[in-house]
């Protein structure tokens, strides 16, 4: 049997990225534009990039309500920084006319939790999910999780905030492991989309 | 566990979060909120767009703090803001305010004839604007963590876009065939860093994410120079400058996201009124291009 595919949803931000870096652990991954896109993908990344544009293309490519049944229906995700904005099941300051998120993964999370750019950072995390050895993590403007609910499993934490974290078959992240070379988080998906098909 | 702020992974990765997206020049608040709510994914603050820049002429200077500051209290996506070339001053005052990148830009006034801004001395990443290759890679020495084409601002003119784009793309893959031996020559004929020069000869792209500014007005033209290998639209003019401005905002960045898809980018181009009135005949002292060194 072939192994999966994943597509990348390509409306906006960091997506060539994790492209690059699902071929680098071996699996096929593609562009997600229009609803067309999705037929075909076992899984799905919403990347990075300013989740207020993502939302108006998620509206006008159609995208959206076929991705919300899919999430819906169990399809794996991986959501990072504006991705883990859209899996959330509730945003503190909405942003006016934005469209309720996903909802897949039980958290409340606050936008540029650090603030604006010159707080942006890189820092070492411990997440013992992917092994001892720490991961270099690189947070833009990035969003974290105030709490979250019981289903969810933490498995990063930065100071006292949630900054990696798993229900089910999503995987949500505040900071961008598409912008080193380390693949560790990358892998952990590939091997969680592969445990669900 | 050591956290660090403005390496350049942190200044380059904001720009990869931006790709696929289109920054709109606003010179209000209110703009601003139009600009957030069509889809922008930043703003650039001004308190002129370069249309009104090119006739009002005199010096054009940093915008003012006040103005920059409203701009970044009332939307929640990147506020970049523009210095003159080479006035490290008015970046470090753009700093101060927090804002999320800094422009420096041929759109100002120059500050000083022969050097930029040294951009490795900031936290806040810096974008500059380049015509070819040597040019791009000089801004990348000394510290630019975005690239974008200089085009012609102000003119709803895509023909200077083009012509920088081309020369950019066609240097990257002149080095991408030469042997290594060449490559010293190569750096300099460019004026370009010989690391730089060898870097991109084993990469086969830029260091940075390269943008495309000056003179996009429609959505066919942020469609075309997508294809010609931007990877993010600045629109300036084009927009606040058209008859109906949020439209046409939208379609230009579902133009952007969408450039291959010819079907799209027909559907968005329908009825968006006035276009900017475009200028071709630019006087070669009223050459913005050509501020930069």
């Amino acid at each position: 049997m072939n192994g999966p595919t994943v597509g990348v949803v390509a409306l906006q931000g960091a997506f060539a990225l994790h492209i690059d870096a699902l071929t680098d652990c071996g699996t096929a991954a593609r562009a997600v534009r229009l609803p067309a896109d999705l037929a075909g993908c076992d899984a799905v990344v919403l990347p990075g990039g300013e989740s207020t544009t993502m939302g108006k293309l998620l509206d006008t490519s159609g995208l959206r309500d076929p991705l919300r049944e899919r999430l819906a229906a169990g399809m794996p995700a991986f959501g990072t920084c504006a991705g883990l904005i859209l899996c959330v099941t509730e945003v503190l300051d909405p942003v006016p006319n934005d469209a309720s998120p996903f909802g897949v993964v039980d958290a409340v999370a606050r936008r540029n939790a650090y603030g604006r750019q010159v707080e942006s950072f890189e820092t070492d995390l411990a997440i013992d999910a992917i092994g001892p050895e720490p991961f270099r993590a690189v947070f833009i403007r990035a969003p974290v999780m105030e709490s979250v609910g019981p289903g969810v499993d933490v498995l990063g934490w930065q100071n006292d905030h949630a900054v990696l974290a798993r229900q089910g078959p999503v995987l949500v992240g505040s900071f961008h492991p598409e912008l080193t070379g380390d693949r560790r988080i990358h892998q952990y998906f590939v091997d969680l989309v592969k445990e669900s098909m | 566990m050591s956290t660090d702020r403005g390496t350049v992974r942190v200044k380059r990765g904001l720009a990869e979060m931006l790709k696929g997206g289109v920054i709109m020049d606003v010179v209000t608040a209110e703009q601003a909120k139009i600009a957030e709510d069509s889809g922008a994914c930043a703003v650039m603050a001004l308190e002129r767009v370069p249309a009104d820049i090119r006739r009002d002429g005199g010096v054009a200077r940093m915008s003012d703090p006040a103005l920059v500051t409203a701009i970044m209290d009332a939307v929640s996506i990147p506020v970049m803001a523009k210095c003159r070339i080479g006035h490290f001053a008015e970046a470090q005052v753009l700093e101060s305010l927090g804002v999320d990148y800094v422009d420096e830009s041929e759109v100002l006034t120059p500050a000083d004839e022969a050097n930029h801004v040294d951009k490795w001395a900031f936290t806040v990443p810096f974008v500059c604007g380049a015509t070819n290759l040597g040019e791009a890679l000089r801004r990348v020495g000394e510290g630019a963590c975005m690239i974008r084409s200089k085009g012609e601002a102000g003119t709803g003119n895509v023909v200077e876009a083009v012509r920088h784009l081309r020369s950019i793309t066609g240097g990257i893959k002149r080095i991408e065939r030469l042997d290594a031996g060449e490559l010293m020559s190569e750096a300099k004929q460019l004026g370009a860093p010989y690391e730089l020069v060898c870097e991109l000869h084993e990469t086969g792209a830029l260091p940075v994410p390269l943008f495309c500014a000056g003179g996009i007005a429609t959505p066919a033209d942020a469609a075309l120079v997508m294809q010609l290998g931007a990877q993010a639209c600045f629109v300036g003019s084009g927009i606040f400058k058209s008859g109906d401005p949020a439209k046409r905002a939208r379609a230009i960045v579902e133009a952007t996201t969408h450039f291959d898809n010819p079907e799209v980018v027909a559907k968005v181009s329908r009825g968006l009124g006035e276009p900017m009135v475009g200028i071709t005949d630019v006087a070669p002292a009223d050459r913005l291009a050509d501020r930069g060194w």
